[in-house]
């Protein structure tokens, strides 16, 4: 703890003083050497959300090329060299640089404001996360250009991926991408748990904290608990396939299924990765358009926390048709129905919310009623899957890609657009057009239904997943034309989107602090928010914090002006523990990031680069952590 | 090429029955009658859930609509016995399913013992089928097409040399996968004769979408019949094009990758032409067998099949029209 | 102030990005394997043109190989054909893993007749004297070269970035993208084996 009296305090200070000094302290200065230094959460999250919505964009090209190639039967306007790289990089990118960093990227700029903190936990880890995460989508992406796109499927299933099978660089381009989005999902998840726990505005005990936080919470969790796994898979394949090891060979003892454990108790909480931040998503956005708190906060949150524990007992069903015990395989039958209760229990309490407020049919409101529709399709067919002798018809077939698009699009990105909708005035200070916000969730909806319901119908007709073609005698012709046709009123909705994002952000109608009138604390402050968040700390006496006058709302005071400060508070309750420093801005994390990003590549052609590579990563991290004499070094 | 090839298969396609010839719902095999059964039975339960829950979404969206200060102050007790009585109802209909599950499961399993074992292995980017010795003579191989007797339980051993591929015959029996390093097992039968098309279902490379293979279910004499033709050697032919197209055949590099029996041909790399002519389709479903498919095929394996392990390999056309019908001629 | 830091940041993210683009590719480009699946006709059929010294060692390849890029030397995918057509070909009967048997070694770093491809090509085209056979009429001349590609890099000193590696089955040397030959260098060369006879 300190000791009063060291330094200038905020307490004797007025609105002007206290916004000029903490101005001077908190801002990122303007410039290339600030953008690259900044650890503010909002810089960084609203960099984030952008890239993540670039790698969105050029994840439906390739979508709309597959489309094409699909149109119609034995098409040639896509080989299947090209082909098999064009699925396999949509489904890794959606996956790895789209999915999983926008919901952490939605964290990063929401969760510090909500939990009513100045700045994220380990600024400085986040800013360096960014920049691996860009490092490893640019990698991805320029490998796909230059015709080294992996071409071995998301999954990158041994032995195709491995030694013999995979020529070439091309699955160790996808394994080391995994690295790279791996370790900035880990620094993203590590600094949200710390935040939750340690961050939260004085009075915010645990049954006060905003659900999407909680959400963000138990995801973060998932991935402190998961990506584990996959890092140990990938750099087990990378170590096959450059050193020789033969951890997936028969031949020597290894075992081509230990790769698929491996990959799925990644690859099945990464499913609630994605999904469960949609569901804090759609509980904030309910609240607020239901004008009345979510019914049953215990039991959602309660829901959320076994949505997690069961999440990782499910892995074996994407490993049915695989020859494993039947024995075992009726366990994972079990445990894949029983994550359907939670997920009902969600449903149910939303329904009940809307049942019980007064529902303002805004955009981002729409998108959550479409989230509804969606999802509970995508969740049944789910609990179809989850039966062995079902999944033995439909696994792998187009039945399975139009479940996981009900449950991916329906589930996390209806919300997310929605979010977007909801959160944009406080990213930007803008708000998004309404008119075009009906007319884009219109298209999404209807080119969303049309383009993946009929992949049921062709999955149970025998389409197979992952096929470049197929042949004329076959019955599907018809239905993937149509399908094609209508993934173009889909793109056209999320082009909709895109135009109308950027032309609000620098055109739109400004932004007061509340447009919505929600009662969550990122509400609490101007839109966008100052770089110091809040003028003084805000005090939590309830659930929902926030009345109709935002001024209204209790602060805290006490904390020191000359220098970046902000407050730690007990997991439990809430109540203040200490002051404590936040870092200033840094470029060491981007030096950092770099030299990771050189050893990373590296050791895709040569096993040295892990120590020769260390050393630059060495001096980059000395000169990170090297004290600099600035005010935050104290305590 | 697409018209003429399209035309004969599909009214292979029309005489095997209107559920079409490869899905998985008009199933003509036991297993997949039980798994059709429990698709439906799942389904039909989901569909009314899936209603019922839209009705409440509706209702609770038009409700709140219709009268704002009603609910201003509404106790939640009744909400919390709805959405309990929800949750309760979702545990059970869960509970049922997987119930219905697991008994599916049970009547799938394969048997005892069965009246034929066929050993399927998987390769990069076709089946290769091997029957055992019995006692009406010794074993065989054949490539891309199965016969199997019909009304019989037959036992598939799945092997794979290369990487994962998932042995699929919908309208038979679910899928499969044939895993390096492991011996799997599938139960398959069908309860009428007929042409059931499957293909791999496990992406296994650059041709995994041409990866097919065909089931051909029939009475045990036309079985027995066909097990008999197979276990022939190659018979030699008076035609002088066959016989040219034989020579060549063996000169070529044909003969280092394929094994035509009682001909000095025995590669082992490609599928076994020993009775090429007799199966229904080449390049594991790619073409009707004709001689002029044939020709397309040995001519530029790579344009129809592209990054298959067929090499292109240069012939005179005169020497190509031998080879095909020689390959023709191989029933 | 947001508006600034956002407009300056997207200056940096361009740099940043053309920057790491243009250097990225031009790596990548370098190691880039573009896969010819079906290669044309006449193009294989050049590709038999080599011509050789008179005593059958060194020469040159057509101009066509230069024109392509020499693919068969460099690119993974060609690479590690050759090295399926290796098993298929039954090439391991006579040299083993790479190194021997009745056949002569290819990581002793003796080559009878040169490490140029096409001696290597030559010796499989038309076989060599001592019970090489000739592979003409068993082996397309892509494959040949595909093949020829594959036995250079076993015994290459310097592991070529686009070697293969191991392969699936029970390991009795170094992959190939281990650099065998420099790794057992240290036994010493093999020497011809008794049933070869004098060397050429």
């Amino acid at each position: 703890m300190t000791q009063d009296g060291d330094g200038l305090r905020d307490s004797s200070m007025e609105g002007s003083e206290l916004h000029r000094r903490l101005t001077a302290i908190w801002s990122t200065p303007s410039g290339l050497w600030g953008a690259l230094s900044t650890v503010d959460h909002k810089i960084i999250g609203r960099r984030y959300v952008t890239t993540a919505f670039v790698f969105l964009a050029l994840g439906g090209v390739l979508s709309l090329l597959i489309r094409l190639q699909l149109a119609q039967p034995e098409a040639r306007f896509i080989g299947p060299d090209r082909y098999n790289q064009i699925f396999t990089m949509h489904g890794t990118n959606m996956m790895f640089l789209f999915a999983v960093p926008v919901m952490q990227a939605m964290a990063i700029y929401l969760v510090p404001l909500m939990v009513g903190t100045r700045n994220i936990a380990f600024p400085r880890l986040n800013a360096f996360s960014y920049w691996v995460y860009l490092a490893g989508g640019l990698l991805l992406w320029i490998a796909f250009a230059v015709d080294t796109g992996p071409d071995v499927g998301w999954f990158a299933y041994v032995p195709l991926a491995g030694p013999e099978y995979g020529a070439g660089k091309r699955a160790d381009i996808w394994a080391q991408m995994i690295t790279f989005t791996e370790v900035s999902a880990l620094a993203v998840a590590v600094e949200i748990v710390v935040t939750v726990f340690k961050q939260r505005a004085p009075g915010m005990s645990l049954d006060r904290i905003p659900l999407f936080v909680w959400s963000m919470l138990v995801t973060s969790f998932l991935v402190i608990m998961a990506m584990p796994a996959i890092m140990v898979a990938s750099s087990s394949l990378i170590l096959d396939r450059l050193v020789g090891t033969h951890f997936f060979n028969p031949a020597e003892g290894g075992d081509v299924l230990l790769w698929q454990h491996l990959f799925w108790f990644f690859g099945h909480p990464e499913v609630y990765i994605i999904f469960l931040p949609a569901v804090g998503m759609v509980s904030t956005i309910v609240a607020t358009f239901t004008r009345r708190p979510v019914f049953g906060y215990l039991g959602m949150v309660m829901a959320l926390i076994a949505t997690g524990v069961l999440a990782f007992g499910l892995w074996v069903h994407h490993m049915f048709v695989a020859g494993l015990p039947r024995l075992g395989e009726s366990f994972f039958t079990a445990s894949s129905m029983a994550i359907a209760v939670p997920a009902g229990l969600q449903i149910f309490c939303w329904l009940a919310t809307m049942w019980a407020g007064r529902p303002v049919f805004k955009t981002p409101f729409l998108f959550v009623i479409g989230f509804m529709v969606i999802f509970v399709i995508g969740g049944l067919t789910g609990v179809m899957v989850a039966s062995v002798p079902f999944d033995t018809q439909v696994h792998d077939t187009y039945f399975v890609v139009a479940h996981f698009h009900y449950v991916l699009v329906g589930g996390a990105v209806f919300p997310l657009l929605g979010a977007v909708y909801y959160w944009f005035p406080k990213f930007t200070g803008r708000m998004m057009s309404e008119t075009l916000g009906r007319w884009i969730f219109g298209l999404i909806f209807t080119g969303f239904n049309l383009t993946f319901f009929p992949m049921h119908i062709l999955g149970l007709q025998g389409m197979p997943r992952r096929i470049y073609t197929y042949q004329p005698e076959m019955p599907w012709s018809g239905l993937n034309l149509f399908i094609s046709l209508s993934a173009v009123i889909l793109a056209l909705g999320f082009l909709l989107f895109f135009v109308d994002a950027i032309r609000s952000a620098r055109s739109g109608s400004l932004a007061p602090a509340n447009p919505w009138g929600a009662r969550t604390l990122e509400w609490a402050t101007s839109s966008p928010p100052p770089p110091y968040n809040f003028a003084r700390l805000p005090v939590v006496d309830r659930l929902d914090p926030l009345s109709d006058d935002i001024e209204a709302v209790p602060v805290a005071s006490g904390l020191r002006v000359d220098r970046r400060e902000l407050l730690t508070s007990s997991v439990v309750h809430a109540s203040p523990e200490a002051r404590e420093a936040s870092p200033g801005d840094s470029i060491w994390p981007l030096w950092a990031a770099l030299a990771s990003t050189l050893m990373l590549i590296w050791s895709i052609f040569s096993p040295w680069a892990v120590v020769w590579g260390s050393i630059p990563l060495a001096i980059t991290l000395i000169g990170w952590f090297w004290p600099k004499g600035v005010p935050e070094d104290e305590a | 090429m697409k018209t003429h090839r399209a035309l004969p298969l599909s009214v292979l396609v029309l005489a095997s029955g209107c559920g079409g010839y490869q899905s998985a719902l008009g199933a003509k095999g036991a297993p997949a009658i039980h798994v059709e059964h429990l698709i439906v039975g799942i389904v039909a339960v989901c569909t009314v859930i899936w209603i019922l829950v839209m009705m409440m979404l509706v209702l609770a969206l038009v409700r709140a609509r219709r009268s704002v200060a009603s609910q201003a102050t509404g106790s939640e007790k009744p909400l919390t016995v709805a959405v309990s009585a929800a949750i309760a109802a979702t545990v059970v209909i869960i509970a049922g399913m997987t119930i219905a599950s697991f008994y599916t499961t049970r009547n799938i399993g394969l048997p005892d013992s069965t009246a034929l074992t066929i050993t399927v292995r998987g390769q990069q980017w076709w089946w290769q089928v091997f029957y055992a010795d019995s006692p009406a003579g010794p074993g065989f191989q054949t490539a891309n097409e199965i016969h199997i007797p019909v009304g019989r339980d037959v036992r598939l051993r799945l092997e794979s040399p290369d990487v994962i591929h998932s042995f699929w015959v919908p309208s038979l029996a679910g899928k499969q996968d044939l895993v390096p390093g492991r011996t799997n097992s599938l139960l398959l039968r069908a309860e009428k004769p007929g042409v059931y098309r499957g293909q791999c279902a496990e992406f296994c490379g650059l041709q995994h979408s041409h990866m097919a293979i065909l089931v051909i279910a029939e009475t045990q004499a036309a079985f027995e019949g066909w097990a008999a033709t197979q276990r022939l050697d190659a018979a030699g032919s008076a035609d002088p094009d066959i016989a040219a197209g034989q020579a060549s055949f063996m000169a070529k590099p044909c003969a280092a990758c394929h094994t035509v029996r009682g001909t000095p041909a025995g590669g082992t790399t490609g599928p076994d032409l020993t009775h090429v002519g007799g199966r229904r389709t080449i390049a594991a479903g790619l073409l009707e067998t004709t001689r002029g498919s044939l020709a397309a095929w040995i001519a530029d394996p790579q344009t129809l099949k592209p990054g298959n392990n067929m090499p292109m390999v240069p012939l005179t056309s005169i020497e190509l029209r031998n080879i095909s019908a020689y390959m023709e001629s191989l029933k | 102030m947001a508006e600034k830091v956002s407009s300056s940041s997207k200056a940096v993210f361009a740099l940043a990005g053309v920057l790491f683009l243009a250097a990225s590719g031009a790596i990548l480009g370098w190691f880039r394997q573009p896969r010819e699946l079906r290669l044309d006709p006449p193009l294989s059929a050049n590709l038999d043109r080599i011509k050789l010294m008179p005593n059958g060692i060194s020469g040159s390849p057509p101009e066509s190989y230069f024109a392509i890029g020499k693919p068969y030397e460099s690119d993974a995918w060609n690479l590690s054909q050759g090295k399926r057509l290796y098993a298929w070909f039954g090439c391991g009967s006579c040299h083993g893993d790479g190194r021997g048997g009745v056949g002569p070694s290819f990581l002793d770093g003796w080559w009878l007749y040169g490490p140029e491809m096409v001696s290597i090509v030559a010796s499989i085209r038309d076989g060599r004297p001592h019970g090489m056979p000739a592979f003409r009429d068993r082996m397309t001349s892509e494959q040949i070269w595909q093949l020829a590609g594959y036995v250079q890099t076993i015994g290459s000193y310097k592991p070529k970035v686009a070697a293969p590696s191991r392969n699936d089955d029970r390991q009795t040397r170094p992959a190939e993208n281990r650099g065998p030959a420099k790794i057992l260098f240290d036994e010493g060369p093999a020497g011809v084996h008794p049933d070869q006879g004098p060397t050429p």
